[in-house]
């Protein structure tokens, strides 16, 4: 057995080496950090946070976290409404929100699924307070101490034990409901007895004080709590047994659990705030929607949506995104095809001009490549609109009669048209790198061995020229499958991609989700076209010089 | 060591100063935000010139971002960095950003001028506060203009004529968006004004208006950009197209095309400032200012010299005057002007806040088919 090889410094040559190979690797991947960390930062983080939209759906829970606890145990199947548990805890839940301005968020977001709902949460949470007042007003008569924000101070702050738990409950409802820090001193903190003797008050007013002293930076101990404590207390005294109490405020209490202090009914009550409160629709939306994640957003994208039974399509009048998901591979590709037809020839002439004729001709494919994409796709509608050049010409010499004139624009053709020359460069010059590498003596070689020109330039070129056209349909073809801006100008209504409704959903209707999962799909569907490609032509095959 | 002792204690000082002023200190640098071309000039002329003037060492900056500003301003709040003072948006963009949480709330008998005749801002403003949030400047309206040559002796005189291709043949331009489309074609399909809401909000109501669009869908070129349909027109590629009223008069009076305004059934809208939210107390305060400024009776009435959109206040009516350049007399150019309000439509706001993503996705696949 041979002897293990020592390096000049004694440790055996196979670790010596490792080691420099090892340092070697640190160094080069310290080199590209800066680059890496660049890519990270502002590129792989922000699209990945953004494509996460498509399944997040936290809002719901986060706005309406009891209302959705109680519509757990909700059978949607059954024929009846909620439960007036259900009622209440919306009640609860959309006070608060209503104060952070998160109930029309919400509406927002559910209206992308129920029509209507935008409406309905933003004009429930400017009448809560009616329905607090069924409480508020009776308690403020019966003693007026109850306007005061100290007497309740007094009453919910600690004084022999403190609800940790129930604190740090609601310091989690605060902080998901406004999306913020709500840690950090509050000059308050609930009573345990308190909170066992009435847990709902002691609830809402610990939120109430989390949400003073975090989000408006006052003091808990100096203001006037919300209203909706009035018909939390007077559900609390329905059942609280005060005879043990004596602490703060337990004679004033006593004679509100003696006066038998009114509690609103909730279930009439929102519906008589709005009548839709009254039917299945909005709680059956709210229930289906209520996961921390959703589908629902690609179902969305692919014509379906999410109902209380599972997945359902869209009604047909409404189908449209598959349609344009096909319409945009297809133009795509029809795209991508032109652009190879046209740029081939181009790309052989530059190849084989001699230097200065070839410079020239570079110069003019580069031309509008540094032109505005707008300039350039504006100038397409000047030329093929029907009373534009092209038709004007084509009257002028007779071709076609004026009152006929052709419909070139805000169609498929005027898509093609325009893409096909706005993305030409970025066929031909991969094309040209590739055809400059290819030795003219194969091709004479071949002529000289008895081939005709076709079968020298098919057999013996263009196999050759294959890894340009490669690099070049790919570059094409992923870009075409993005834009938006030339078919927006030139489609019409059915020249349009899939990116225009990306677009619309991102800046006019604010459905991220959605427009974060039709991006996904478009995405996905890049991937498995470039892994078809690398299974049919093979990867290495693609050349950019 | 030294130097970045300096640093930090320059830094504290900064720090400490910033928080020090904070209180009635306003930032003298703002970035407004608007539509771009006549429209932002008409404000730069009206109003933000002379704010800059009467209030030295303070400086405006333009960003052209309006079209998109919802969504740029929700983008900016995520990334908690908000960097425009002060947005100018369309109504129903206002209630979105309202809802959202991203404009501020205005109290407007606080925050804005009262008229000079004592009036209170809300009462001035009247029902065009449509929003906590909104600061309306103008109402302006969606409206129809034709080529006076194409029509022949019989100019149209109201908006069915749009539907009407046996009389007026040619192509006709319509935005590429259900909102006021659906609208018009019910009213022309025999819908009575009062109820046109109340059917649109039905299944049957969408296919209705859609069946009357359907009958001239090949005849339509849909636009995108307000700027489309003056060019359209101009080049003779449509007899005739729906935009918004200031373009027409400045296709008309200030570029002198065969364009003539059909005001039939014009729907009107409403343009007007937001605040974000978000902004530092100095930033907010400078930009309450300018608000309260630039909205007020004189300066929305002088806006109207540079552009042909009514002024939103009742108090600024009176003092409209001539073109600033033209010289001609604004009122009759204006939506609001009797002679051309005499059949308008109110966009409804609360309705398309609802009905706009279940309509547009509607419209949209129906576009396709």
């Amino acid at each position: 057995m041979a002897e293990v090889m020592l390096a000049a410094d004694g440790t055996p040559l196979k670790r010596s080496l490792a080691r420099a190979l090892r340092r070697q690797k640190i160094r080069a991947l310290g080199l590209i950090a800066p680059l890496l960390l660049f890519v990270l930062i502002t590129f792989i983080i922000p699209i990945g946070s953004m494509l996460f939209r498509s399944v997040e759906n936290e809002i719901v829970s986060n706005t309406l976290p009891y209302t959705v606890q109680a519509l757990s145990s909700w059978d949607a199947e059954q024929d009846a409404l909620p439960s007036e548990d259900t009622f209440q805890a919306m009640f609860f839940d959309m006070f608060i929100a209503a104060e952070a301005k998160r109930h029309t968020r919400l509406g927002t977001r559910l209206n992308y699924e129920t029509t209507g709902l935008s409406s309905l949460f933003r004009q429930s949470g400017r009448k809560l307070d009616d329905i607090a007042d069924v409480s508020y007003e009776p308690l403020e008569d019966l003693d007026k101490a109850w306007d005061d924000g100290e007497t309740w101070y007094a009453l919910m702050n600690a004084r022999d034990g403190t609800d940790e738990s129930l604190l740090a409950e609601q310091r989690g409802r605060v902080a998901r409901l406004t999306d913020s820090e709500t840690l950090g001193d509050i000059n308050f903190a609930p009573d345990a007895e308190v909170a066992a003797l009435l847990p709902l008050a002691a609830r809402e007013y610990t939120a109430w004080a989390i949400y003073v002293a975090t989000q408006d930076g006052r003091d808990p101990a100096a203001r006037d709590p919300w209203e909706a404590i009035a018909p939390a207390l007077a559900l609390d005294l329905q059942t609280a047994d005060l005879s043990g109490y004596d602490g703060p405020a337990a004679d004033m209490l006593r004679a509100a659990q003696d006066a038998n202090l009114p509690a609103p009914d909730f279930t009439a009550a929102f519906a008589e705030i709005d009548e839709d409160w009254g039917k299945r629709v909005p709680w059956e939306t709210i229930k289906t929607h209520s996961g921390k994640f959703t589908s629902g957003y690609f179902l969305n994208a692919v014509d379906a949506q999410k109902t209380a039974d599972g997945m359902a399509w869209q009604p047909e009048n409404k189908q449209i995104l598959i349609t344009l998901f096909g319409r945009t591979i297809w133009m795509s590709m029809l795209i991508m095809c032109s652009c190879i037809l046209l740029g081939y020839p181009i790309a052989w002439l530059l190849a084989n001009l001699p230097m200065r004729q070839a410079n020239l001709l570079l110069i003019l494919v580069l031309l509008p490549f540094w032109t505005s994409l707008l300039v350039r796709t504006s100038a397409w509608k000047v030329m093929l609109q029907q009373q534009g050049v092209i038709n004007d010409v084509l009257v002028w010499i007779g071709l076609v009669a004026d009152d006929n004139r052709l419909i070139i624009i805000n169609n498929q053709f005027g898509t093609i048209v325009s893409m096909t020359h706005i993305l030409l460069p970025f066929m031909i010059l991969p094309m040209y790198s590739v055809m400059q590498t290819i030795q003219p003596t194969y091709l004479r070689a071949a002529k000289s061995l008895g081939a005709t020109n076709w079968t020298a330039f098919w057999r013996v070129y263009f196999p050759q020229s294959i890894p340009g056209i490669g690099a070049g349909s790919i570059l094409v073809f992923i870009l075409a499958i993005g834009y938006y801006i030339t078919p927006e100008i030139v489609g019409g209504t059915k020249g349009v991609f899939i990116s225009n409704r990306i677009a619309y959903h991102i800046s006019s209707s604010l459905n991220w989700g959605l427009a974060a999962a039709l991006g996904t799909i478009l995405l996905v569907a890049v991937l498995i076209l470039y892994w078809a490609y690398d299974k049919i032509v093979g990867i290495d095959n693609v050349k950019l010089g | 060591m030294k130097l970045a002792k300096t640093l930090m204690a320059t830094t504290a000082l900064t720090v400490a100063s910033g928080t020090a002023f904070a209180d009635g200190h306003m930032a003298s640098e703002m970035t407004l935000v608007s539509w771009g071309g006549a429209y932002q000039s008409s404000q730069q002329n009206a109003y933000v010139a002379p704010y800059v003037e009467m209030n030295a060492g303070v400086t405006a900056v333009w960003d052209e971002s309006s079209a998109e500003a919802v969504a740029k301003l929700r983008a900016m709040n995520e990334a908690g960095n908000v960097t425009w003072d002060v947005v100018d948006v369309v109504a129903a963009d206002a209630i979105r950003l309202c809802d959202e949480g991203l404009a501020l709330e205005i109290d407007a008998d606080e925050q804005l001028a009262a008229a000079p005749d004592g009036t209170s801002a809300s009462d001035d403003f009247g029902d065009l506060l449509v929003s906590d949030c909104f600061i309306p400047q103008i109402v302006y309206s969606t409206t129809f203009g034709y080529r006076t040559d194409l029509v022949g002796d019989t100019p149209p005189t109201e908006v069915c004529a749009v539907f009407d291709t046996d009389a007026y043949p040619g192509k006709r331009s319509l935005e590429k968006r259900p909102i006021n489309n659906m609208e018009w074609a019910l009213l022309c399909d025999g819908v009575a004004k009062e109820d046109v809401y109340d059917v649109l909000a039905t299944s049957e109501g969408q296919d209705q208006a859609l069946a009357k669009l359907d009958t001239i869908k090949d005849d339509v070129i849909w636009w995108s950009a307000g700027a489309d349909t003056p060019q359209l027109l101009a080049d003779g590629e449509v007899i005739m197209g729906s935009t918004y009223n200031g373009r027409l008069f400045a296709a008309i009076e200030e570029q002198d095309q065969p364009i003539g305004m059909l005001w039939d059934a014009q729907v009107f809208d409403l343009d007007g400032w937001i605040i974000p939210t978000g902004l530092s107390p100095e930033r907010e305060a400078r930009a309450l200012d300018f608000v309260k400024f630039a909205t007020d009776t004189q300066r929305l009435a002088d806006q109207a010299k540079y552009i042909s959109y009514g002024p939103a206040r009742l108090s600024s009516a009176p003092l409209v005057g001539q073109h600033a350049e033209l010289g001609i007399d604004m009122a009759p150019h204006m939506p609001t002007d009797p002679e051309n309000a005499k059949n308008t439509f109110l966009y409804n706001y609360e309705f398309w806040a609802d009905y706009r993503d279940d309509i547009d996705a509607k419209f949209q696949a129906w576009l396709a088919q």
